[in-house]
């Protein structure tokens, strides 16, 4: 089936689904390359879909170590939203935002893509006036930051405990009509599908192994597959960029990596239509189509390259569930696991050329990488085709740092855990 | 993840606060040069293996601590105090 419709649904249903093909092909590796994306995630996919689709350019390869969808595009817990402060990060979320509306119908793959709302919990009259603060600063910027009182929380969210007895009583609450989730693994096919039909090699199993040069000029790569030579090498391997960029001979990164652990609970009927953040601790939640709560909390807060977290954090998340939604109290807990952040040092990321001639980068992502797919796979195809940034990426430059022009949205300084 | 404390002996992880990378030195705070500030508090080794940390006994004996310990295992290989371990290294 070449096209995904309601005709080729009926026809596949009646003909016992024996006609649907794979999504994508699996490549082998060419000689040689225009672009070589290292990291088949949401934005390695999407960088290589939008180099073909936007820009033209079909020789491009996709390398992934594992298995497409294996790493963080699978593991996070598929909020989408643009409830920024400064009006760099607004301008690039919300971009985001805009495509992310798009792109079932831009793929011609369903990504669920949900409109449901973001409604950020205030605890404290300080706490309020900040949240109505970067509520102003959306709007101000074209967004859609919506301040609702604890009775329209009540009406809006029901199970948010409003009850002046709260250990953390709520006061207000920010909301983002437009904001909403994803359904994440299908926002991998969805674009390795629709690369691989504009001529893209989606290659797996493929571990890159060290990188090939001219002179200076990064002119490829090594994998466990065989060398690649590349003319423009991209890297957007998220928590892996400080053991990527090492094979670089890069030693130092304003990146530290961390683990962020995540959950889900058991399905239950329709509880909750919205996600809602806690904003007396670090907790963020939505329910899935399935019927499970999902959601997470903070990094397990200090340095990590293992997918998996730790049992105090795991006890901290779930008393700051209980204290958001005392109905949830006996609800027994599915699966948990852990992805490895890129945390940045001012918590924003870096898509830029270079740090070597011939290479691009893409990372620093820490909590907020699968929001930004969209935006960050077409803002970075963008780089890599025109060899310059586009508006949305400009600022989020790897010499920000040395140039003191850091995007630190919650003020927090050099410290990664904290962001 | 246990942590042995030179002071109180092996402790919960959650007892512990952790303070980040020790690898880095800071310049002499009179001096001017940005590159070496910039490598000071931006710039992080980040690596996969063994990664030599500050953490705090902040649950205990409040104690600063130089643990190094494996980023992909979590594996403890040491912890004493940080004092100490300066003064080792000059």
């Amino acid at each position: 089936m070449a096209e995904y419709s309601a005709l080729s649904l009926l026809k596949n249903a009646f003909s016992g689904n024996r006609g649907w093909k794979p999504a994508w092909r699996k490549a082998s590796p060419k000689p040689a390359y225009d672009v070589i994306v290292v990291g088949g995630g949401g934005h390695g996919l999407a960088t290589a879909y939008y180099l073909a689709a936007e820009h033209g350019i079909r020789k491009v390869a996709v390398l992934e170590k594992g298995w497409l969808g294996s790493g963080n595009i699978g593991r996070n817990t598929t909020i989408v939203r643009s409830n920024y402060l400064l009006p760099e990060s607004i301008r690039f979320y919300d971009h985001s935002v805009r495509l992310w509306e798009n792109l079932s119908h831009e793929l011609n793959y369903n990504v669920m893509f949900s409109q449901r709302g973001v409604l950020n919990l205030a605890h404290s009259p300080a706490q309020a006036d900040d949240y109505i603060r970067r509520g102003n600063a959306m709007r101000h910027e074209g967004g859609d930051g919506v301040w609702l009182s604890p009775a329209q929380i009540a009406r809006y969210a029901p199970g948010v405990d409003i009850s002046p007895s709260a250990r953390f009583p709520v006061v207000g609450g920010l909301l983002q009509p437009r904001a909403g989730t994803a359904r994440h693994d299908a926002v991998a096919w969805g674009y390795a599908r629709a690369a691989d039909r504009l001529g893209v090699d989606i290659i797996e199993n493929c571990e890159v192994t060290g990188f090939l040069r001219d002179g200076d000029q990064i002119a490829g790569v090594s994998t466990s597959r065989g060398d690649i030579r590349g003319k423009k090498v991209a890297v957007a391997v998220a928590g892996s960029t400080g053991r990527v960029m090492k094979l670089a001979g890069i030693e130092n990164l304003p990146i530290e990596s961390h683990v962020l652990q995540a959950f889900v609970s058991e399905s239950i009927k329709p509880f909750v239509d919205c996600v809602v953040t806690f904003g007396a601790g670090h907790l963020y939640m939505s329910q899935s189509d399935k019927g499970g709560l999902v959601f997470g909390g903070s990094l397990d807060l200090y340095n990590s390259y293992a997918q998996r977290g730790n049992l105090p954090l795991v006890e901290e998340v779930m008393s700051e569930m209980t204290a958001m939604f005392p109905a949830v109290a006996r609800l027994r807990l599915l699966r948990s696991w852990g992805g490895v952040m890129d945390m940045s040092m001012d918590g924003s990321p870096i898509i830029t050329k270079g740090p070597l001639p011939g290479m691009y980068l893409n990372c620093g992502w820490c909590y907020g990488g699968f929001k930004a797919t969209p935006a960050s796979g077409y803002s970075f195809a963008w780089t890599i085709a025109k060899d310059e940034p586009h508006p949305i990426n400009a600022p989020f430059t790897l010499s920000r740092f040395e140039r003191g022009v850091i995007i630190d949205e919650k003020g927090q300084g050099p410290t990664p855990k904290l962001h | 993840m246990l942590i042995s404390c030179p002071h109180c002996g092996p402790r919960d992880l959650a007892e512990f606060t952790y303070q980040g990378d020790a690898a880095r030195t800071r310049p002499d705070p009179a001096s001017t040069d940005t590159a070496a500030w910039h490598a000071y508090v931006y710039e992080r080794p980040n690596p996969a293996g063994l990664h030599r940390e500050y953490w705090q006994h902040s649950g205990g004996c409040r104690s600063h601590l130089l643990v190094v310990r494996d980023t992909v295992s979590h594996e403890i290989v040491s912890a004493e105090f940080a004092r100490k371990a300066r003064e080792k290294t000059g």
